[in-house]
């Protein structure tokens, strides 16, 4: 409850102070809108479909290339944990790799996919790839070596291995890979947008610069950050406590 | 039979080859359940149901020397039989139940199954490790009918056996329980249940109840005993408590410190159920302690680089 008090005298205090300055005029409204000026375009955003379409696109193509991510990744990370020869060789380049900026493929994405959707995709996998691989490995190798040898021992081999033995022994070390992924994702996902007409969030963003409306800017910004902000509270954080009191982590039981 | 201490030992067989098995004991068959059960499971005429021949493992320290962790280790047991496997830690007697489970392989010699050399983990033998090793993720039913399930027997029968081996272990009501929620008593019985739902004729246990408290480890001798009796499997124990391999063992088998080879065995004629407090097998534990303390003596100054007076008294551990 005090929490949520607390809570609540934050953003009024935020929007407070906002409202403050905004009705200064320190700067010109089209540069600094009022909140109510956000509230406005947000409204109108969604009355006229454009935010709807926008976050549905959106979602589609974070959702495609998080999955082809995940697979890939889960796969790649096995296949670097299980091996000697390609921790050390693969390994490195991966963790190097990790400092490139997604949006330093779009380039090449352009000329290999042209300007689609694909080229997107591209950049939002690049983007989600390592976590989830580096999250694989490192889950893999902290995951007690008991529960791979005990599935081994009552039968499991091979796929049924991974699918019923090592999957779900490594999980808990690999939760906070994924969101992690999940994040770089979604972040990749409205850099590509912005850059070139694609319907989707970065796009109407990028479009209330040109059109000079900061507070469609700010509308489109905060929508980018509600949606992260519910995937995480939705998916992530449910998925981490449901693990923990599986795995009898926490008090809760 | 006498409860003398003094009669009783002089019962004690004196000097023994180290080929035929020391008897402890000479009473078998008078009392309760003396004999291996029958029908003993999976019994074949003539071959031993496990047989190790000629084991050897070395493998490379850190530091690039090999090291010899078991050497010729020749053992057989007979289908229905409780062989319990003592020896220092150190000695390599969990890594042999491991080659014997087929997850890991020995750098010599052969494991054998009813005369068939064993190649990798294999549904006639489960391991239940001394961490147990149930899956968190599975409630206790699950983890129980896991090796069904791999094995591809289908839900109703597996669903019917899940039942019946928790309540062999007294587990029923826990069936859709996580395995934290449960004591440590309870987890190893999920484990057993788990290794007996598998339906393997060779059960091999890895110090399962080295970490229980006292009275929770006699609770489980006697349900291990009974579980025995009822399903005939053969058994492999492996413990460091010289008193648990008596009180369940048909035989133990002495391991000596690095490299383990197989010093003497020890055949338990004392008639079941045995007590662990029992004069008889505190009794057949000095004769096999005695042994066993130049092995530990041996371990400590090789792992301490301390010399011991002979004396010191280890090993003995109070039930």
């Amino acid at each position: 409850m005090k929490r949520a008090i607390r809570l609540i005298v934050f953003y009024a205090g935020m929007l407070g102070l906002w409202t403050l300055l905004a009705q200064l005029k320190i700067w010109p409204p089209y540069l600094f809108p009022t909140p109510w000026g956000v509230g406005e375009a947000l409204y109108a955003g969604f009355q006229d479909h454009s935010y709807w379409i926008a976050i549905a696109v959106s979602m589609r193509r974070v959702l495609i290339g998080y999955a082809v991510s995940v697979v890939l990744g889960m796969i790649l990370g096995l296949g670097v944990a299980s091996s000697t020869f390609l921790e050390e060789t693969m390994g490195g380049l991966l963790v190097s790799l990790q400092s490139l900026p997604s949006i330093c493929w779009w380039p090449l994405a352009l000329l290999w996919f042209g300007l689609s959707q694909n080229a997107i995709l591209f950049v939002v996998i690049m983007g989600s790839l390592l976590s989830v691989t580096l999250a694989m490995e490192d889950g893999r190798k902290q995951m007690p070596k008991i529960y791979g040898m005990a599935g081994r021992n009552l039968g499991a081999s091979g796929f049924r291995l991974f699918w019923h033995v090592l999957l779900p022994a490594s999980l808990p070390f690999i939760v906070s890979g994924l969101k992690q992924g999940w994040a770089f994702a979604w972040r990749s996902l409205i850099t590509a947008e912005m850059l070139y007409l694609s319907l989707g969030l970065g796009q109407v963003l990028m479009m209330g610069r040109d059109l000079n409306d900061m507070s469609a800017v700010i509308a489109v910004m905060i929508l980018i950050i509600a949606i992260g902000f519910v995937v995480d509270g939705l998916v992530f954080k449910s998925m981490e406590s449901h693990l923990q009191r599986r795995w009898g982590l926490t008090s809760s039981t | 039979m006498s409860t003398n201490p003094q009669n009783f030992a002089a019962q004690l067989p004196l000097l023994i080859d180290p080929r035929t098995p020391a008897r402890i004991g000479g009473t078998r068959g008078k009392m309760g359940l003396a004999k291996p059960p029958l029908p003993v499971r999976g019994s074949s005429q003539g071959l031993p149901k496990v047989g190790l021949s000629n084991i050897c493992l070395s493998y490379r320290t850190q530091s690039g020397e090999r090291l010899l962790a078991l050497d010729h280790i020749n053992l057989q047991v007979k289908a229905g039989e409780f062989l319990c496997i003592v020896g220092p830690s150190g000695c390599g007697k969990s890594t042999l139940l491991h080659l014997i489970a087929g997850l890991h392989r020995q750098t010599s010699g052969e494991v054998l199954i009813d005369g068939k050399r064993v190649q990798g983990p294999g549904p006639d033998r489960i391991l239940i490790f001394q961490e147990l090793g149930l899956f968190p993720w599975l409630t206790v039913g699950d983890n129980v009918a896991f090796g069904m399930k791999m094995r591809g027997i289908g839900k109703p029968e597996r669903e019917e056996k899940t039942r019946s081996y928790l309540r062999l272990v007294h587990l029923l009501q826990f069936k859709d329980s996580y395995t934290h929620q449960l004591s440590g008593g309870m987890r190893q019985r999920v484990a057993l249940a788990r290794a007996l739902a598998a339906e393997p004729d060779v059960l091999l246990m890895d110090e399962p109840f080295a970490a229980l408290d006292a009275q929770t480890r006699d609770l489980l001798h006697d349900e291990l005993e009974r579980i025995w009796a009822e399903t005939g499997r053969t058994i492999i124990f492996v413990t460091h408590n010289v008193r648990e391999a008596i009180r369940l063992g048909d035989r133990v088998a002495l391991l000596t410190f690095r490299p383990g080879r197989v010093k003497r065995e020890f055949a338990i004629d004392l008639p079941r159920p045995r007590v662990l407090e029992d004069v008889h097998v505190a009794h057949a534990a000095r004769e096999i302690l005695g042994e066993l303390r130049e092995e530990i003596n041996r371990s400590l100054e090789v792992e301490y680089h301390v010399g011991l007076k002979p004396h010191v008294e280890v090993g003995v551990e109070q039930p």
